[in-house]
């Protein structure tokens, strides 16, 4: 029973990472911009959280650090996607490269170094309770925070005006455009929002995961990320699905040769990007349902004429 | 108010020049950050992209670093033309180098001037046959070839790691994770005696000018090129996507496989599990600042060539993480996209006036 629930718990710290990075990259994507800088996004929030939280003591200060370092990360790309009107392709690798790179350069000086790692919440009570208890009530701030950023986009894409507004814009942007709304102000406040999201993932795995710097500590999260957001179809529940889901795999590659299983770490090790690639499948093999869900204007450049 | 408007026609004289101006303004904020991280600015601009150039071992360094890329990058050049997205050349790399590499320690110490051959071919197709894993699937399921090329990369680096700590194990190695050091009829040959510099440049050579004629005199070509930039038309004109699809991802991984290959059978000598270093990533960006031309990816190959040397020396000399060559590189590429835009748009200065919405 321990065992399980020590699974379980692998399973979500493995998970919130995954959570923001996909959740963030989803608003993106409905707003018609495909940013495949994630990782470098990630990366750049995992040092900014990780040299900030070492420097000053302070783990809020690092996730305040590490969603901003995402956010400038972002704001790059949406100058040169939204107003230079760069291909996004190119530009989201450009960005990959060069935060791996910055990253690399900034931790330097913390290679080695460590942090305690941030402390769960014991919620009064309720995390006494047997199973549930350890389960659900005794997480470190940031899960609750994943949870509820889920639900909180759900509700703007599906609830709100502005959320509304956002869809417009990625599913017709010409249109969005003759109505009067600011096509690239929508699609920058999208993407400094995602940008934000994915440093607070980063800043998850270099303060709660391994709570020290490793360099390309990401190791192709950001990239699971985006494989989310397709399996996901755009949907913001199904993306923490995804994430999970994601999670488990790799959780469950770890305790597997823990149980004495004799398979090469290295084959096991693959299993969450053939999981990727084999749900990617499964998820684009109907062409109509996949181009029915997808945002109609993902990755189109827009220039408002006027 | 400045705003930007189209341009009729695309400003060729801009086209060829925006990559200098994307080098010089990385020197320049180049020297910003070097400025901002206490180092000597002038002394590591000058270490990594200058230095290099005087000195006859650097640029014979250079030629060994250029080759993989320019192979690589001559490959892509077709796929994002035509706006196939191969993002996974550097798992084909691997993949190639574990094809040709098999085939040197299966021949361990066999003469004969077929084993290279022999292996460059197996390199080929081991790269052909990871890359027609994308194609197989985004032309039968949709799935997206940027995160299935890119997915397979780990899953290469890890089968790889795998076979260099089982099956092509050294079995003299002292079980270090290595393969046997290829026998000499296994290695490229040497190409200025002294130096690192190897045949496998003169192969580069060869596909910069195949590639171009390919895409002037050839209907591949021309195809890819109306593909990219309008696909209805491609329609139209009675082009199968699909074929397109699978000779991109083909010539791409085929020219990716060679240059693993040629890498392993070269300067490393023998099969390790750091064998990827990035260059299938790192190709990418010569595509983009070669401007999609054979002779601008040859050009573009050096200078990315020139920042690994000047990395690997400014690591030696000032300390710096290697890492410093990926900042320069992802810079390269965000300026080059940044201005890129004034090739097809102008600047045009817009006296402020109440403007009425829509068209």
């Amino acid at each position: 029973m321990d065992l399980t629930i020590l699974i379980l718990q692998g399973i979500i710290v493995a998970a919130t990472p995954l959570v923001f990075a996909a959740i963030g990259e989803l608003v993106v994507e409905r707003a018609g911009v495909l940013n495949l800088g994630i990782e470098g996004m990630m990366i750049l929030g995992a040092i900014a959280g990780f040299a900030v939280t070492y420097d000053t003591g302070s783990f809020l200060a690092g996730v305040i650090a590490a969603a901003f370092a995402g956010a400038i990360a972002a704001l790059l790309f949406g100058v040169l996607t939204q107003v230079l009107m760069a291909n996004q392709v190119a530009t989201g690798l450009a960005l990959t490269i060069f935060g791996l790179g910055i990253a690399a350069l900034w931790g330097q000086a913390y290679s080695g170094a460590s942090t305690d790692a941030l402390d769960a919440i014991h919620i009064y009570l309720l995390s006494d309770i047997p199973i549930i208890g350890p389960l659900l009530f005794s997480h470190d701030p940031l899960v609750y925070l994943s949870i509820i950023l889920v639900v909180g986009v759900s509700w703007f894409l599906n609830k709100t005006r502005a959320g509304l507004i956002l869809r417009a814009v990625g599913d017709n942007h010409d249109a969005a455009h003759a109505i009067g709304y600011s096509v690239v102000g929508v699609r920058m406040m999208a993407l400094i929002f995602g940008g934000m999201c994915a440093g607070i993932g980063g800043a998850y795995l270099s303060l709660v995961q391994t709570p020290l710097w490793v360099e390309n500590m990401t190791a192709g999260r950001g990239w699971i990320a985006l494989a989310i957001v397709v399996f996901a179809a755009w949907r913001p529940g199904w993306a923490l699905l995804g994430a999970y889901l994601f999670g488990g795999v790799t959780v469950i590659q770890l305790h597997i040769q823990g149980f004495g299983v004799d398979i090469d770490a290295q084959l096991l090790s693959m299993l969450p990007y053939i999981v990727t690639i084999v749900v990617l499948v499964v998820i684009s093999r109907d062409k109509i349902r996949a181009k029915l869900n997808a945002p109609a204007c993902l990755g189109k450049p827009f220039f408002g004429s006027s | 108010m400045y705003r930007l408007e189209p341009r009729k026609e695309i400003s060729y004289l801009l086209l060829y020049l925006t990559p200098v101006f994307a080098i010089v303004l990385t020197i320049l904020a180049g020297l910003v950050l070097f400025t901002l991280i206490g180092k000597p600015p002038l002394q590591a601009i000058s270490i990594i992209f200058f230095e290099p150039l005087g000195d006859l071992y650097a640029v014979s360094e250079m030629l060994v670093k250029a080759t993989p890329l320019i192979l690589i990058a001559i490959g892509l050049s077709f796929g994002f033309r035509a706006g196939v997205w191969n993002i996974g050349a550097e798992g084909q790399f691997v993949a190639g180098a574990i094809a040709g590499g098999s085939v040197a320690l299966g021949l361990y110490e066999v003469e004969g001037f077929w084993v290279l051959p022999l292996m460059c071919l197996a390199g080929i197709l081991g790269g052909m046959a990871w890359a027609a894993i994308p194609a197989f699937l985004r032309t039968r399921f949709n799935a997206n070839e940027i995160l299935v090329s890119l997915m397979l990369t780990y899953v290469a680096i890890l089968i790889l790691s795998l076979l260099v700590h089982g099956p092509l194990m050294d079995p003299d190695g002292m079980n270090f994770p290595e393969s046997r050091i290829f026998h000499d009829a296994a290695v490229v040959p040497i190409l200025i005696e002294g130096t690192r510099a190897h045949v496998g440049f003169l192969a580069a050579l060869v596909a910069v000018a195949a590639a171009w004629f390919v895409l002037s005199r050839h209907i591949f070509g021309f195809q890819t090129k109306v593909m990219g930039s309008s696909p209805r038309a491609a329609r139209f004109g009675g082009f199968i996507e699909n074929k397109i699809i699978w000779k991109c991802l083909m010539l791409s991984g085929g020219l990716a496989g060679l240059a693993g290959l040629i890498e392993t059978a070269g300067p490393v000598g023998q099969l390790v599990p750091s064998l990827p270093v990035g260059y299938g990533f790192t190709a990418i960006i010569v595509v983009f600042l070669g401007r999609l031309n054979p002779v601008g990816i040859l050009l573009a190959g050096f200078v990315m060539a020139l920042t690994y040397i000047g990395g690997e020396t400014a690591q030696i000399e000032l300390n710096l993480p290697k890492a410093v060559t990926g900042v320069f590189q992802g810079m390269f590429l965000f300026f080059l996209l940044g201005i890129d835009v004034f090739t097809k748009y102008r600047l045009r200065h817009i006296k402020p006036s109440k403007t009425v919405a829509g068209e």
